[in-house]
């Protein structure tokens, strides 16, 4: 009836000196894996998206949280004018980025996605581009 | 020396009265980061850190917690019965402090000429050399831990709320069932001392054998008494594992629901002098007291037998999961109570035969 009580005290004692695992956040990043699905960006090439807006991504998405018009430019090549992505419906699962067939579509490290205005969650194609 | 009140110098006074401050403001203090420490060595304990962002290392934390309560909104429920209310925590705080009155903590020092024992309630009678204290100390020790009771019951009772209530009664019966165990280890510690003095109690601990002097190791039965002693005063001011009246996954927060601000800070802290004192009572009766070896003062022997033992509760409070209240019961009157009633025989049988 004792060791018991007393084997727990030292498993306890034990982990006293042991390294703690809190990760203080605000001064320490986390370091994520390469893999991490966080905020979406789509990729250049030339100067342009490389998305050919072939609509593979709004199809596959199982929050249908993708926007997407297709236009033709100048060149007569298909792009997307409007490329829009709701993040407040967005689950992150990265069947977009999947289902592109053109490697357009990315996901990158940036996981604090916090703010304030409602409308602020829905990143047009400018802001997707911004960060390369 | 010429102005008696009471029968006693001016100086008896003067001297009471700081120790009185100092061991009022140490037992404050060591409340304050007592909740400090208990934060950090469970945090460290579970691999966590503890507060770590008010002041280095969340070294402010208490005074932070302090403020935070002092200015919050003060709430006292409509059907409450207000007298029973307010007093509530008073009677908390102020029997846990109290205690502290009868415990010596240090070696008989001497200033401008005039011996004072480190002990508040305590004088030394310059006719006969010879330091006096109340020769009723464990009880008035045993009185004020049984009138702690009061507070929390008349806590639960008074706040009209069944969460209240339930904790109110878990704890008053709980104290009750303790106190008895608790009170018959130290019939053990009478046995071996002749006297209820704790003077004369700490000074019977001390002798040339160091550590083998102290009750704890001067028999097996008293062992076995200060080990039960120790885990009933657990249960007696409801820590870890005997923190039935305020099971928070049970009673929200027991007797202490329905209060917040100072009040709740008021119950809070009674709860940590209440340690601080079972601490302390437990060092004077079985760790010997203030005495050690002769390289430190005798108080900071005290201090840190008393700190040893406030750990030992916290890591205690990180080890072990909170018993069933029918658990409790059972370990209270069908185990330590049996075995405190054959302990005392056998400290007299151990007493008899070894003088």
């Amino acid at each position: 009836m004792i060791m018991p009580l007393i084997n727990g005290l030292k498993i306890t004692f034990k982990h006293l000196f042991m390294k703690p695992v809190t990760l203080q956040y605000p001064d320490e990043r986390p370091v994520q894996s390469p893999n991490f699905r966080g905020l979406h960006a789509l990729n250049v090439s030339h100067d342009r998206a490389k998305c050919v807006a072939c609509y593979l991504c709004p199809t596959v998405c199982p929050a249908k949280c993708i926007t997407v018009e297709a236009m033709e430019d100048a060149n007569h090549d298909k792009h997307a004018a409007l490329y829009e992505i709701d993040l407040l419906r967005c689950i992150f699962c990265g069947y977009c980025v999947e289902a592109c067939p053109v490697d357009a579509l990315r996901m990158t490290q940036t996981f604090e996605l916090a703010s304030y205005r409602r409308q602020d969650f829905v990143f047009t194609k400018e802001r997707l581009l911004e960060k390369k | 020396m010429d102005t008696l009140i009471l029968g006693l110098p001016l100086a008896y006074y003067y001297a009471m009265f700081a120790k009185v401050l100092v061991a009022f403001v140490f037992v404050l203090l060591t409340v304050a980061y007592a909740t400090y420490a208990e934060r950090k060595i469970i945090g460290h304990m579970q691999v966590r850190l503890g507060p770590m962002r008010t002041g280095w290392h969340g070294l402010l934390q208490p005074i932070a917690d302090g403020l935070k309560l002092f200015f919050k909104e003060e709430v006292i429920p409509a059907q409450a019965s207000k007298f029973a209310f307010l007093i509530a925590p008073l009677i908390a705080l102020i029997t846990a402090c109290i205690s502290f009155a009868v415990i010596p903590f240090g070696d008989t020092i001497e200033l401008f000429g005039y011996k004072i024992p480190l002990q508040i309630a305590g004088y030394h009678d310059m006719g006969l050399d010879q330091a006096f204290d109340i020769n009723v100390g464990v009880l008035y020790i045993l009185a004020m831990a049984s009138l702690g009771v009061y507070g929390i019951v008349l806590a639960g009772w008074s706040s009209n709320s069944k969460y209240s209530l339930l904790g109110g009664l878990r704890a008053s019966a709980q104290m009750i069932s303790y106190e008895l165990a608790a009170g018959l280890t130290l019939v053990s510690v009478f046995l071996m001392s002749e006297s209820l003095s704790l003077q004369k109690i700490v000074a019977d601990q001390a002798g040339a054998f160091g550590v083998l002097g102290w009750y704890l190791f001067r028999s097996p039965f008293t062992f076995l008494a200060g080990i039960i002693f120790f885990i009933c005063s657990l249960a007696e001011i409801n820590r870890t594992p005997f923190d039935l009246p305020e099971a928070e996954t049970e009673l929200v927060s027991g007797f202490c629901t329905e209060y917040s601000s100072m009040k709740y800070a008021m119950f809070f802290m009674a709860e940590y002098a209440n340690m601080i004192t079972v601490c302390a009572v437990t060092t004077t009766l079985f760790l010997g007291g203030w005495h050690g070896p002769a390289f430190l003062p005798g108080w900071c022997w005290f201090i840190a037998k008393v700190y040893a033992l406030i750990f030992l509760c916290m890591w205690i409070r990180a080890t072990y999961p909170r018993y069933r209240y029918d658990q409790l019961m059972a370990l209270g009157w069908k185990f330590f109570l049996p075995i405190t009633l054959l302990n005392v025989v056998a400290t007299g049988i151990w007493v008899l035969v070894t003088t």
